[in-house]
């Protein structure tokens, strides 16, 4: 019974994904790509939550941390350099 | 453009100090379980590229006041040393062992020498990420 509604809600998660991955492909600006990677990330930690329930193992929860930093400084990059045009700026101009 | 980052540098100086804390934890849980100097030392090159991107460049020379090449060179030493440590006692290259030991505090603990061979590389792994990325994301 839980493994079903596992599996249930990992097909639920897989194509919430691809659909991120449409907007990613299709989307018509650049914020809309960059909150769709987000949702991707987002949707990868819930992937790797339930695979870690559905194998009852807790090795898998330094991924979900690990990914949420990651995409977290990805999405923090991202909305840098569409804003200023620079990732990392040598010196600040206005403080 | 006036461009107002209060939330961006707020978050960071508290966020930056939990990816540390993570990256240590990642570093001393390898060996046995997922972790080590590979990856605990690219959790550290996040913590500094979150600051240097809440913050400028110039910042980043005055808080943490290292040159990452020679950062890179002393863990490829270290690595290079516990190599060549094994070979003094008269075992293969790159040999390690590991004993249990009474700590205050800790208890039974397991100690390998493992963990020198990862601080080189967690050394190196900081080292090499920190120069691409500050070297690629300078804009000029």
């Amino acid at each position: 019974m839980l493994q079903g509604m596992l599996l249930i809600a990992l097909v639920i998660l897989s194509f919430s994904v691809l659909a991120g991955l449409c907007r990613v492909l299709l989307g018509p600006s650049m914020p809309d790509r960059i909150i769709a990677l987000d949702t991707i990330g987002i949707n990868l930690i819930g992937i790797v939550a339930i695979l870690s329930v559905m194998q009852r193992t807790q090795t898998y929860l330094e991924i979900i941390l690990l990914i949420g930093i990651v995409a977290f400084l990805g999405t923090i990059a991202f909305s840098k350099y569409i804003e200023k045009g620079a990732v990392i700026e040598h010196e600040r101009s206005n403080r | 453009m006036k461009t107002n980052d209060v939330i961006l540098q707020t978050v960071a100086k508290v966020v930056v100090f939990l990816i540390l804390t993570f990256s240590v934890f990642l570093f001393f849980a390898g060996h046995n379980n997922p972790g080590g100097g590979f990856i605990g030392g690219l959790m550290t090159a996040a913590a500094l590229v979150l600051l240097a991107l809440a913050f400028d460049l110039q910042t980043i020379r005055k808080v943490v006041p290292v040159d990452f090449r020679k950062v890179m060179a002393i863990g490829l030493m270290i690595a290079l040393l516990t190599g060549i440590g094994s070979l003094v006692l008269d075992v293969p290259f790159l040999s390690h062992t590991f004993g249990h030991f009474d700590l205050p505090l800790l208890g039974d603990t397991e100690l390998a020498t493992a963990t020198l061979f990862d601080l080189g590389v967690y050394l190196a792994v900081v080292g090499v990420t920190m120069t691409i990325i500050l070297s690629i994301g300078e804009d000029h």
